[in-house]
């Protein structure tokens, strides 16, 4: 029947997507590493860090799409968890810079002392050692998405609602990151990075195992959502988002649920974030900007909502997209046309590209095989007379 | 403490001065109820007689301002949430039929089972050979056994309400709360529906809520008459639908 055959035409979506990126994650680092420079075959370098950036930002929409596409919570603040999982990768990367630094002090990192710190707040202990920051990326926005979501979920807040306190939750988050006295470099942030583990940041070598390990995450998260949805769990899910009171009468803790999803997808997002700190070498309080949390739900939507694949698809195609038109001649209207993309998207597309491409094609099965169909009619038909009986 | 260390009464559900107001307005007055374990109970009512306030208070929707509600003599269900309630054993079945609609019907059915419904326990979940059991038992009782994969949105009306109930068995509670399961059938699909409550009934306590005096007949049981909120008569359908209150109240004399 057919909810078979999608789900094994979904596997064989999702095993081309993984091949694709595990292709991407291998060829592309070996191009830039080993072909000569200028050859028609070789990536350049600033090419492997802008394909690694959109990388980190599908990860990022896989993980807007789980919450999104699979539970119904519309987060809007998803930027924020991204951004704190940057700040913990660039928190460790100032420290790596030691004496390096313009004023050269062991410890201190520059802005610090440009503001005359006399110690180290608490808040940067231990983000010399890269074990313990790479525990942060995944503990400070999980933690911070466990309180928001514990109080928020609890007290019922849904929908709308929701989606207005997650804006105003990274709207704070950039108003505190933005001050000097919070000790997060202000509105400066973090920058002048030398090495990440010993590895000089802007080497050629050091970009190409980022890309690398960027699209290992990406199959990772990838894998993770995958089998969260393709659980019990995700159908758990489906019905919170499809009919949320009616899963309570069935004995589900709604809360509970919503809480476990949101704490996930904001530890994915956080990782996304790391990943994408030492590509681009810099990272500052515009990261929480609420606009951004919002262009990244409409990467999701362009791709589509609840397809998983689509949402990292869409991350890349709408940034390739950006990228494209903002260096251009057309740079000024960019946001204009992403607008008009997004609403073209809702009007023509509301499934988004992949959502729409799974339904062609699913019609274009039915229709096919006029002889089960068939079968499946009179199936139908039978179950009237039966009735009757 | 919400269970009390004696039972209180022999009854399944019990009801007992019950008030519930809305911005001045008593939904329910002085409401007062029992249902005998293994009990079928029809409720009926014009519009507005508290009939849908009375079940969001018993599955832990709706708070009551004042009154006493117990399930199984022992547990105060004022003080619980609707999964709690849920989990000790009442089930509901909605006015307008709510079921899964973007899974298929194997899966609502899947979803409504009894068994560990904790965030671990599904995460973890591996399908038994007893689980798919009673789901096939529950979609040959609801006649959907050839609809299994079909997904919930495209079923009919009919076929919708009896999948609720489907779900409702596979949940396998010791109270059903069933709120017009008829509304919007044929006259075929409401006999079979009376036919399937019946069989129901051999296993749960039930208490439904229905406008179609025919159907209420066709159940055979024990009727009470809702109004503003508080039970206006009791007894068979024939003592109730003769009752002189009960009269004026549906005909407006």
């Amino acid at each position: 029947m057919t909810p078979h055959m999608l789900t094994r035409s979904l596997d064989r979506g999702a095993a081309i997507f993984l091949m694709i990126v595990a292709a991407c994650g291998i060829l592309i680092p070996l191009s830039n590493l080993l072909l000569p420079a200028g050859s028609a075959l070789q990536v350049p370098t600033y090419l492997v860090a802008l394909w690694g950036k959109y990388v980190c930002y599908a990860i990022l929409a896989l993980s807007i799409d789980l919450i999104w596409g699979y539970c119904g919570i519309l987060s809007l603040g998803h930027g924020a968890f991204f951004a704190l999982g940057g700040y913990a990768m660039g928190m460790y990367l100032m420290r790596q810079i030691g004496t390096r630094g313009v004023y050269g002090n062991p410890i201190l990192p520059d802005f610090m002392v440009f503001l005359n710190y006399s110690k180290l707040p608490w808040t940067w202990y231990g983000f010399d050692m890269f074990w313990f920051a790479a525990l942060m990326v995944l503990v400070v926005p999980g933690l911070l998405a466990f309180c928001f979501g514990w109080l928020a979920f609890r007290s019922r807040v849904t929908g709308v609602y929701l989606s207005i306190i997650t804006q105003a939750m990274t709207y704070a988050l950039l108003l505190a990151f933005f001050r000097n006295d919070f000790g997060f470099g202000g509105n400066n942030g973090l920058t002048d990075f030398k090495d990440i583990l010993g590895f000089n940041v802007q080497a050629e070598g050091t970009r190409a195992a980022l890309f690398a390990l960027s699209c290992l995450a990406l199959i990772v998260s990838f894998l993770i959502c995958r089998a969260v949805v393709s659980s019990k769990l995700g159908k758990v899910l489906i019905a919170i988002r499809d009919a949320e009171s009616r899963s309570r009468f069935l004995g589900y803790r709604v809360e509970s649920y919503k809480l476990f999803v949101f704490t996930l997808s904001a530890c994915m997002a956080g990782v996304a974030g790391a990943l994408y700190v030492p590509q681009v070498g810099i990272i500052n309080p515009s990261e929480f900007a609420p606009g951004n949390s919002i262009e990244a739900v409409i990467w999701v939507a362009v791709g589509g909502r609840g397809t998983l694949v689509g949402a990292a698809l869409g991350a890349i195609v709408v940034n390739y997209a950006k990228t494209f038109f903002t260096s251009g001649v057309l740079a000024p209207y960019w946001l204009f046309m992403l607008g008009a993309m997004f609403i073209l998207v809702t009007l023509l597309l509301p499934r988004g590209i992949v959502g729409t491409f799974n339904a062609w094609r699913e019609q274009a099965r039915e229709r096919r095989p006029a002889a089960t169909t068939a079968s499946a009619a009179a199936e139908d038909g039978i179950t009237e007379p039966k009735m009757a009986e | 403490m919400n269970v009390m260390d004696t039972r209180a009464t022999s009854a399944m559900l019990y009801l007992d001065g019950v008030h519930v107001s809305f911005d001045g307005f008593h939904a329910i007055n002085n409401l007062s109820l029992t249902l005998a374990p293994g009990e079928m109970r029809a409720i009926i009512g014009p519009n507005g007689a508290g009939k849908t306030t009375m079940m969001d208070i018993i599955t832990g929707k709706t708070k009551p301002d004042e009154g006493t509600v117990l399930f199984d003599g022992v547990t105060d269900l004022t003080r619980l949430d609707e999964t709690r309630i849920a989990e000790l054993g009442i089930g509901r079945k909605f006015q307008k039929p709510t079921v899964f609609d973007s899974q298929t019907v194997q899966d609502n059915l899947l979803l409504a089972l009894n068994v560990d419904h904790s965030v671990k326990g599904t995460l973890f979940w591996r399908g038994s050979r007893a689980e798919s059991e009673r789901i096939d038992k529950v979609l040959e009782t609801i006649r959907l056994t050839d609809a299994r994969n079909r997904l919930a949105g495209s079923l009919s009306h009919g076929q919708k309400q009896w999948l609720e109930i489907g779900m409702l068995l596979a949940q396998d509670p010791k109270l059903l709360l069933v709120d017009e399961p008829v509304a919007g059938m044929t006259d075929v699909e409401t006999h079979l529906t009376a036919e399937l409550l019946k069989e129901i009934n051999k296993t749960h306590t039930v208490m439904v809520v229905e406008h179609d005096m025919t159907f209420v007949r066709e159940l055979g049981v024990k009727v009470t008459c809702l109004h503003e909120g508080t039970v206006l008569a009791e007894g068979t359908i024939d003592q109730v639908s003769s009752n002189e209150r009960v009269i004026e109240v549906y005909l407006g004399r």
